[in-house]
């Protein structure tokens, strides 16, 4: 396929895969810019696998993943929260202005610019007046906000997000989707995972069905159609015979393919 | 026994007193913030692993050198670094997890340690190797120290931001490119040069004392990370002095002497600290029910 200047992020056939085991194949397709798009699919199915090659953390072993002039560091990512130490001595507004790191870096000081830019961010996610605050303290959808207004810090042009409401209350959810439209509106890229396909549909214009290969990719109401969701399911069931290999991958330390909860185990609405 | 007879006279007449409470201070300086960090990455028992992980080092210089300490000291520092890049390097290129490969190498590092010094040196010489002495802080050490504590302050302000940010979030880190695995290698460069400062007043055996117990006794007072590290220092050199005074006036040896009275106050803290201690978290709690 071709490329065009409006492109952010162009796939190329790619496989990625952990320890010689693949988790998504063959994927072409493009994140036109500007473009606000779910990535979805049954657990397992290699969507946080797909952001960690886009953010060149996982390499290609096939294919090429093409960023048009956006480095590493100008993407903005929100991870799992699982890699946080959330008992660390470190206040609310010391992490928010950890997104001005392509600024500040190792040493050089956070001037009075970038603070405005911190507080102005803790205000957009409702947390004006928690400044202070150790982030042990906050509660789960606190924090969530507070990585949300580290995100706004980073003032990226691309914005990765990796089930961003997975523990959070549906308030939290609801203000922080509004909060992901006016990036879009902003001309942002902005690409996320999630599960709740009403979210899905009610805030991303664009959806990337995957199935460790990709299922559908396009306008959401196009991708997420019964049969394009009755297919992602059977194309991992297909799958099921290697989950065994997979599991006994993540035994040994590597990151594992399957999310906890078992596929059939979702709420009504999900994949 | 006057007050005056206790606690200061010792030092007043006694040059080695003197040097080992100097001595005491400056460990305590950079084993502070070094133990505080170590504390919350959750890396206690690595601090240990590496503490004997000096031993052949320290060892070898001493066959070649005799009870000289820029010897053992170079020794030390090597073998020390050895371990924690040797497991560093396992660690980023097999699935093995850092804990096992810190332990595999120190446990090496350390037979090979005493195997050196059963070979080629007396009981004595070995004891004085793992616990340390006192009588053997000459000037030499004493700058050696000084010096040891001055660079790690420096070599902190230098990669504090990044080392909290690595501590906090390393994955963020990863995503902005600030280098994370460097200040991870500096930061146990700095961990292995004040484990060997600190061996030349406790031995190696204890070496880790200093860093460990005080910091985890501060988590018990105050919660900023900056006061945690103020706080474990002044811990380290309140049990470097009543720890001298005691093997002064005991006649016990000073290693493990100062290290049970960073042991006790540990201990007090666990017990008594105004933060999260077993008095704050349940006897307050009941008689809030009652």
């Amino acid at each position: 396929m071709s490329s065009s200047s409006d492109d952010a992020i162009v796939f190329r056939n790619v496989t990625l895969a952990y320890d010689h085991y693949p988790a998504v194949q063959h994927v072409s397709g493009s994140f036109s810019r500007g473009s606000l798009t779910a990535i979805v699919g049954p657990n397992g199915s290699g969507k946080s696998t797909l952001l960690k090659g886009m953010l060149g953390l996982l390499r290609p072993v096939e294919g090429l993943i093409e960023h048009q002039d956006i480095s590493r560091s100008g993407i903005a990512y929100l991870p799992q929260q699982t890699e946080i130490e959330r008992r660390f001595p470190i206040s609310v507004i010391d992490t928010v202005l950890l997104g001005l790191w392509r600024r500040i870096g190792w040493a050089r000081a956070a001037t009075r610019q970038c603070r405005e830019a911190a507080q102005q961010a803790l205000a957009a996610v409702g947390l004006e007046g928690l400044e202070r605050r150790r982030v042990e303290t906050l509660s789960a959808g606190q924090f969530q906000r507070v990585l949300f207004a580290r995100l706004m810090a980073q003032d990226a042009k691309l914005i990765l997000l990796d089930e961003p409401f997975s523990a959070v209350d549906w308030r939290t959810s609801d203000q922080l989707l509004r909060l992901i439209a006016s990036w879009h509106r902003e001309g942002r890229t902005v690409a996320a995972v999630l599960h709740d396909l009403d979210q899905v549909r009610a805030y991303f214009p664009d959806a990337l069905l995957l199935s460790r290969e990709c299922v559908a990719w396009g306008p959401t109401r196009e991708v997420l159609v019964p049969h394009n969701l009755r297919r992602a399911r059977q194309m991992l069931e297909s799958w099921s015979t290697e989950a065994e290999d997979n599991r006994r991958v993540a035994a040994l330390g590597g990151t594992p393919h399957l999310d906890p909860l078992p596929a059939n185990g979702e709420r009504e609405g999900s994949v | 026994m006057t007050p005056y007879e206790f606690a200061l006279s010792p030092f007043v007449e006694f040059g080695f007193m003197r040097r080992g409470l100097v001595g005491c201070l400056a460990i305590a300086l950079g084993c502070g913030p070094i133990g505080t960090i170590l504390v919350l990455r959750r890396m206690s028992l690595m601090g240990d692993a590496l503490s004997h992980a000096v031993l052949p080092g320290a060892a070898l210089g001493f066959i070649f050198a005799g009870l000289w300490l820029p010897a053992m000291t170079l020794g030390g520092v090597a073998a020390g670094l050895a371990v924690a890049l040797l497991s560093g390097l396992v660690t980023r290129l097999t699935p093995l997890r850092e804990d096992a490969s810190f332990a595999a190498f120190y446990l090496i590092s350390l037979a090979l340690g005493v195997l050196l010094v059963s070979t080629h040196g007396s009981n004595v010489d070995l004891l004085h190797l793992l616990f340390g002495s006192i009588l053997a802080i000459d000037d030499t050490a004493l700058v050696l120290i000084g010096v040891i504590a001055t660079l790690t302050l420096l070599g902190l302000a230098v990669i504090y931001r990044p080392l909290v940010v690595e501590c906090f979030d390393p994955g963020f880190l990863r995503a902005v490119g600030g280098r994370g695995g460097l200040v991870h290698t500096l930061f146990l460069v700095l961990v292995v040069f004040n484990l060997v400062a600190a061996f030349q007043v406790l031995g190696t055996l204890m070496a880790v004392g200093l860093m460990m117990l005080p910091a985890a006794a501060a988590r018990f007072w105050v919660r900023e990370l900056s006061s945690l590290s103020a706080t474990s220092s002044g811990v380290a050199v309140a049990s470097g002095f009543l720890g001298l005074l005691l093997s002064y006036h005991l006649d016990l040896p000073s290693g493990p002497a100062i290290v049970l009275v960073a042991g006790l106050a540990y201990l007090a803290s666990v017990l008594f600290g105004p933060r999260d201690s077993l008095r704050t978290l349940y006897l307050q709690h009941g008689r809030r029910e009652a």
